[in-house]
């Protein structure tokens, strides 16, 4: 009875209805791991924000809050953009070319505006948030800091432009994010393309 | 042992039961395959503690992590508030908090000397390969348990703490941030990956880690126990099979081990009582605060268990190269077993070399842990840059140091003390 079994056969369905299952089971799977991505509320609360800053001093810091993550939206100074020209040398990406950011913010001023600065301020290392340290040659980074951010977490330093010296834990720039101006005096944070104010 | 003539007495009915449930239920074959002639090595000694030891705190943990889920609000609105309510407002909530809390430290405590004991007496080795996998899985899965709960009191290092190791998973080139943002399910770690750490920390993995015990404890009753001279008892038995240097678990361990328990409970006790918090190494100071997403704590740094990883991490200045190294760290141990080339099993009859090696490890394990605590800077960095080489040789140059070059003592026939 058992000389009569064609063994190729039977080997091509065994392996038939492994596939199948495997098959079935992959497609299984997928709700479970699809429903690990931000849900529709989440998505809904990473709406872009508008940031009005009329009332930036030059030299100043604001931030904001966008997809619950820190934003920094810094109005520089002439000294602070002059400066970043001289840096290329000592830093890891000068123009931002493994970093990430709009491609309107692939500059040196990794900016639209150079006089307005927009970053996440969470360290591309391993997400802490670094500190504000613009005043030059005071500091961590010692008598030559020209100026920057500084990670206490991990002791990663960047320049006004968010950009990573050499020496630094973190491999990245700080993220720029989506933004526009709605006018000269808001930036929308979120969005690459703002609808001008009282058109629509 | 009850003395014959009470358990007669208890008589017919009990012995009715029993034999009913006997021919439905195989718990007199059980007890007899795993207690009463399973045979362990006569010479077991403090080092042989620890595997009970951890099966108490894995019990409890699940006990106290019961009770704590039944007022505990796993929502970022109302998570820190729950706790706090769990610590003042709650009947004994205070204990069962730090019972678990200082459980979670316990647990790696006996865990990291269940391993050394590996270390010492070759427990590793063939034909206990397996036993050895199914451990550091073990250990693995209860490092993703222990994260997971760190971050469900919702304090500020929880939530940096979360950010810190979910923001490693980006250092993978290609898929890293999308990884972190699947793991996360949000933007940023927020209510939604609260919930889910909490779905993992109290159902998905004490589920996992109970099956890998189940499988730790099989595959350690097929090949039986190693012991402090690392020889083969069933090698020496007597007409019957048994082993001349083995006696039966039960009553000779585990009675001893109920020794050891309580030893173990006063001293757990008096760290519950008089120093639940351990100096901050056991519930760190920011985690009193309530998460906030705008405020970094000047200082991070994981709780103790994770330290050494922590420094070997940021003894590297590039992030996918520190990731990588951080996670060789924990892998490499899959692999000692055959790392290890040695002949004898036993630190008590193993060369210099392997002595000196040991050594080394133990000191650049504790030292790491140490670095780990303080902030990464200057003599910092380069000591825990020095101790990571020292670490990663152990395991790298094992194959060199032990085998054949290592002179060993000769082996005895039988074991050599009684403990």
């Amino acid at each position: 009875m058992s000389e009569d079994v064609d063994q190729g056969r039977r080997k091509f369905l065994t392996a038939a209805t492994y596939a199948t299952g495997a098959l079935g089971a992959g497609f299984a799977a997928v709700p479970f791991v699809a429903s690990w991505a931000p849900s529709a509320r989440a998505k809904a609360l990473g709406a872009p924000v508008e940031v009005d800053v009329s009332t930036l001093e030059p030299g100043m810091l604001t931030t904001v809050q966008w997809r619950r993550q820190p934003v920094w939206v810094v109005r520089r100074t002439r000294d602070m953009l002059e400066r970043l020209a001289t840096l290329d040398p000592k830093l890891k990406d000068p123009q931002s070319e493994d970093s990430d950011q709009p491609d309107y913010a692939r500059n040196e001023g990794r900016s639209r505006n150079p006089e307005y600065l927009v970053l996440v301020s969470i360290c591309t290392h391993l997400g802490c948030l670094p500190k504000q340290r613009f005043q030059v040659g005071v500091g961590e980074g010692g008598p030559d800091w020209p100026g920057g951010f500084f990670c206490v977490c991990h002791g990663s330093r960047f320049d006004m432009a968010g950009r990573v010296f050499k020496g630094s834990p973190a491999a990245a720039n700080l993220r720029v994010p989506p933004y526009s101006f709605v006018n000269d005096s808001t930036i929308l944070i979120g969005d690459d393309d703002a609808p001008a104010k009282g058109v629509a | 042992m009850a003395d014959a003539s009470s358990t007669a007495a208890a008589g017919g009915r009990r012995g009715r039961l029993y034999d009913w449930l006997c021919q439905r239920f195989p718990i007199e074959a059980f007890m007899r395959s795993q207690l009463l002639e399973y045979y362990a090595p006569k010479n077991f000694n403090f080092w042989y503690y620890f595997g009970v030891l951890a099966l108490v705190v894995l019990v409890l943990q699940i006990v106290t992590g019961i009770f704590l889920t039944m007022n505990y609000k796993p929502s970022e609105a109302e998570a820190f508030g729950s706790v706090e309510y769990i610590m003042r407002d709650v009947s004994w909530g205070w204990l069962l908090r730090y019972l678990h809390s200082t459980g979670a430290s316990a647990f790696f405590i006996v865990i990291y000397l269940h391993m050394y004991r590996a270390l010492l007496y070759g427990s590793h080795k063939a034909p206990r390969e397996l036993i050895w996998i199914f451990g550091m899985l073990i250990y693995a899965a209860l490092m993703a348990e222990a994260f997971f709960g760190y971050v469900l009191p919702w304090g500020n290092m929880s939530y940096w703490g979360a950010q810190v190791i979910v923001s490693l998973f980006g250092a993978i080139p290609g898929i890293g941030e999308p990884l972190v943002e699947w793991i996360r399910g949000d933007y940023s770690i927020s209510d939604i990956t609260l919930n889910r750490f909490f779905a993992l920390h109290v159902v998905a993995l004490p589920l996992v880690l109970l099956l890998l015990v189940v499988a730790h404890l099989v595959a350690l009753r097929e090949v039986g126990s190693n012991n402090p001279d690392g020889i083969e008892i069933k090698k020496v038995t007597d007409r019957n099979g048994k082993p001349l240097d083995g006696i039966p678990f039960h009553p000779y361990y585990t009675y001893k081990d109920l020794v050891g328990v309580g030893i173990f409970l006063i001293l757990f006790a008096m760290v519950v009582f008089f120093a639940p918090t351990f100096g901050g190494l056991f519930i760190e100071p920011p985690n009193f605060e309530p998460a906030n997403p705008l405020n970094t704590p000047e200082h991070i740094a994981p709780v103790w268990y994770f330290t050494p990883y922590y420094a070997i991490l940021r003894a590297v200045p590039d992030k996918l190269t520190g990731a990588l190294l951080m996670g060789a760290a924990v892998l490499v141990f899959f692999f000692l077993p055959w790392l290890d080339r040695t002949r004898v099993r036993s630190i008590r009859y193993r060369g210099l070399s392997y002595k000196i090696a040991l050594a080394l490890f133990t000191v650049s394990f504790v030292a790491l842990g140490w670095l780990g605590l303080q902030p990464a800077e200057g003599l910092y960095v380069l000591l825990a840059r020095i101790f990571s080489v020292i670490y990663f040789l152990f395991f790298l140059a094992m194959p060199f140091y032990t085998g054949r070059f290592e002179k060993t003592k000769p082996v005895p026939e039988r074991v050599t003390s009684h403990a």
